[in-house]
């Protein structure tokens, strides 16, 4: 079940990478006659930091969605943990440990901060209508078991005094934050982040590098992310994937990515932002 | 007013996440429940338990059930009058093909009757949503009403076209039929409620409340962390439908007695239990039983007020009715979307703060 199709690596700071975890296999994607991704393949390995860049408009974000399962491929084969991933629902990538944030925030506006991280655990919640609709026996013991848990990333996060407010009162920064620990508490094996950091102060995004630096170490969880800010890819990635008009015009490590000449043609030659 | 939370912690996660975190409103909450059953039943009379009280129970019952669809899960339905008709005429079948077995359990069956069809009738929501999802269940009203009246098997082939509720017992105390007493069709239809309350709060408040309220805020979102949007959807109709079953059952047998179901369970019904919830407060157990209240109350006392006191015709007040709900609706629907029940929020926090703004 487990089978790693590639042998690990050691980073240059020394933490131990396992092998791949997730294998994207000359994927395409079209929209009528727009192709946001052209024939990109790439792998993220099991506890790297895997970067996305690329200038606006580059399919950043559609890749994102392919791997969450909310897009289907035109072409090309998704492979998770080795073997080749069925079309599936959106749902049932999720139970299979796949959970992410989203570019512009997609939190439940009308629900308190803790009912949304609550909702993120939804994969790992076992109790029947019946037992709830009396909440009986599991039901509550569940629910409780699960507040605890939601509670610890609460803490984690730092969101301790906003936990009863309905997040769309909540400032833009800590709505990201919640976001992130909707996304925690499903205890991913793979974190999906899109632009975690966008519109953010430099205070802001700090935090949020340290949260994902703490998620990773702490629980070794696999993140892909996708950020415009170089300063911040560079310090938190492991590897980066460049994409530019849905095409892959780099891949390697942060100093590698950065001595490329197509990359810098890219960012420098046609600047969108 | 002695509205305080100072001094009263919480040390355990389930204890945060009571209905009534703050032991005032606990204290309130059993007083109310007291009154309601140790109290009415000793004073009501037929006058009030047919203008007010057996009503408001009944819609009460209607408006959870809606609400837990559309406030909760934020589908759309113009429905309600013909799914509290589905749930009339099952009940009016079970009762008269077994009349050996408790109404108690009839009105139950009916409303899961009323629960299967209305996981049919959801099924186009799994497609469609906001207006064209209220456009086919507003068709399904008027199928539902078609059929109840077309198909003479519904009715026992009754000369009428009508369907009237035999007389029926439960513990011996009659609670259907022409000779039974006020305060008996109080107490069965307080019991439905303050179960089926009970039952909607704990379902709202756990996993799959969660999973409805998620698939009401941001769909897509919600798919993509994990939540089955077929099971959702589903689950709310049919556990909406199983409510408003209840209600129409409960509303025919043991209110009415005997239905002509145009005029029942017609769209103006659908149309009323929705500003109930708008009125009430969408997403909100409480805002259910206000907006139930509310609009079961108005009437009432405009009549008295307009056409007892004042000598106004009765008409004239009718429309008065009319004006001053949908006033309100557009009053509530532009500056206060979650109805009295956040008023009343509102209120109790000023409360909690005062003497002391701040
Ligand atoms: N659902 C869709 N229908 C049609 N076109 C789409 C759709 N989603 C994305 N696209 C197109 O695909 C291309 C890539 O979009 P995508 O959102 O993936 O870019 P991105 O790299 O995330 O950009 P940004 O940095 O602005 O977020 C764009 O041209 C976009 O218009
Ligand atoms: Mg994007």
């Amino acid at each position: 079940m487990n089978k790693m199709t590639s042998e690990g690596y050691t980073t240059a700071d020394g933490r131990k990478i396992g092998g791949t975890l997730m294998e994207m296999k000359n994927i395409t994607l079209r929209f009528g006659g727009v192709v946001a991704i052209k024939d990109i393949s790439f792998d993220i390995h099991e506890g790297e930091i895997r970067a996305i860049i690329g200038p606006n408009g580059a399919g950043k974000s559609s890749m994102l969605n392919v791997i969450s399962g909310f897009y289907v491929p035109s072409e090309g084969e998704v492979r998770f943990r080795g073997q080749k991933r069925p079309q599936m629902r959106p749902y049932q990538v999720a139970q299979q440990g796949i959970a992410r944030t989203f570019q512009n925030i997609a939190l439940f506006k009308g629900m308190s901060t803790l009912d949304n991280i609550m909702t993120g655990r939804i994969t790992k919640m076992k109790s029947n209508m019946a037992q709830q609709a009396l909440w009986w026996g599991a039901a509550q013991r569940e629910e409780d078991e699960h507040r605890e848990a939601v509670e610890k990333i609460i803490d984690f996060l730092e969101i301790q005094a906003i936990r009863k407010t309905p997040v769309g009162r909540l400032p833009y920064g800590l709505q990201k934050r919640v976001e992130l620990g909707r996304a925690l508490a499903a205890e991913p094996k793979l974190l999906l982040l899109d632009e975690p950091m966008a519109g953010m102060n430099v205070e802001e995004k700090e935090d949020m590098s340290r949260f994902i630096l703490d998620v990773n170490d702490e629980f070794g969880t696999t993140i892909a992310l996708i950020e415009h800010d170089m300063g911040v890819v560079m310090d938190l990635s492991d590897r980066v994937v460049v994409m530019d008009y849905g095409k892959k015009i780099g891949d390697g490590t942060p100093d590698e990515v950065r001595g490329n000449q197509e990359v810098i043609d890219a960012y420098l030659g046609v600047s969108h932002d | 007013m002695f509205y305080r939370e100072a001094g009263d912690f919480k040390t355990s996660y389930g204890s945060d996440s009571q209905t009534f975190p703050i032991k005032f409103d606990r204290m309130r909450y059993y007083v109310v429940l007291v009154v309601a059953f140790g109290v009415v039943p000793f004073i009501i009379n037929d006058y009030w338990a047919n203008a007010v009280f057996v009503p408001f129970l009944i819609y009460a019952i209607a408006a959870i059930g809606l609400n837990i669809l559309t406030g909760y899960c934020g589908q759309l339905s113009l429905g309600t009058g013909g799914f509290m008709a589905v749930g009339a005429y099952a009940c009016y079948k079970l009762m008269t093909a077994f009349p050996e077995v408790s109404i108690v359990i009839h009105v139950l069956l009916a409303g899961g009757v009323t629960a299967g069809v209305g996981v049919l009738f959801g099924l186009p929501s799994l497609r469609i949503k906001g207006f064209y999802l209220a456009v086919a269940t507003l068709a399904a009203q008027f199928f539902l009403v078609w059929l109840f009246n077309k198909v003479p098997w519904f009715y026992n082939n009754s000369a009428s076209g009508q369907i009237s509720a035999p007389e029926r017992t439960v513990f011996g105390v009659e609670v259907t039929g022409a000779n039974t007493d006020a305060w008996a069709k109080y107490m069965i239809c307080l019991v439905f409620l303050v179960v089926l309350a009970w039952v909607a709060r704990n379902l709202t408040r756990g996993t799959v409340g969660r999973s409805w309220m998620a698939i009401r805020d941001m769909d897509i979102a919600a798919e993509i962390i994990g939540v089955n949007p077929l099971k959702a959807k589903l689950t709310a109709f049919a556990v909406s439908s199983f409510f408003v079953g209840v209600a129409g059952a409960l509303f025919f047998s043991v209110y009415l007695g005997a239905v002509e179901v145009g005029e029942a369970f017609g769209i103006n019904k659908s149309f009323l239990v929705l500003f109930m919830i708008i009125l009430g407060g969408l997403g909100s157990i409480f805002g259910s039983l206000a907006g139930a209240a509310f609009l079961v109350l108005l009437p009432v006392l405009l009549k008295n007020v307009l056409v007892g006191g004042l000598g106004w015709p009765t008409d004239l007040a009718a429309h008065l009715e009319l004006m001053i709900v949908g006033a309100l609706i557009i009053v509530f629907l532009i500056a206060e979307p979650h109805g009295m029940a956040q008023l009343w929020r509102i209120a109790k926090e000023k409360l909690r703060l005062w003497p002391f703004p701040h």
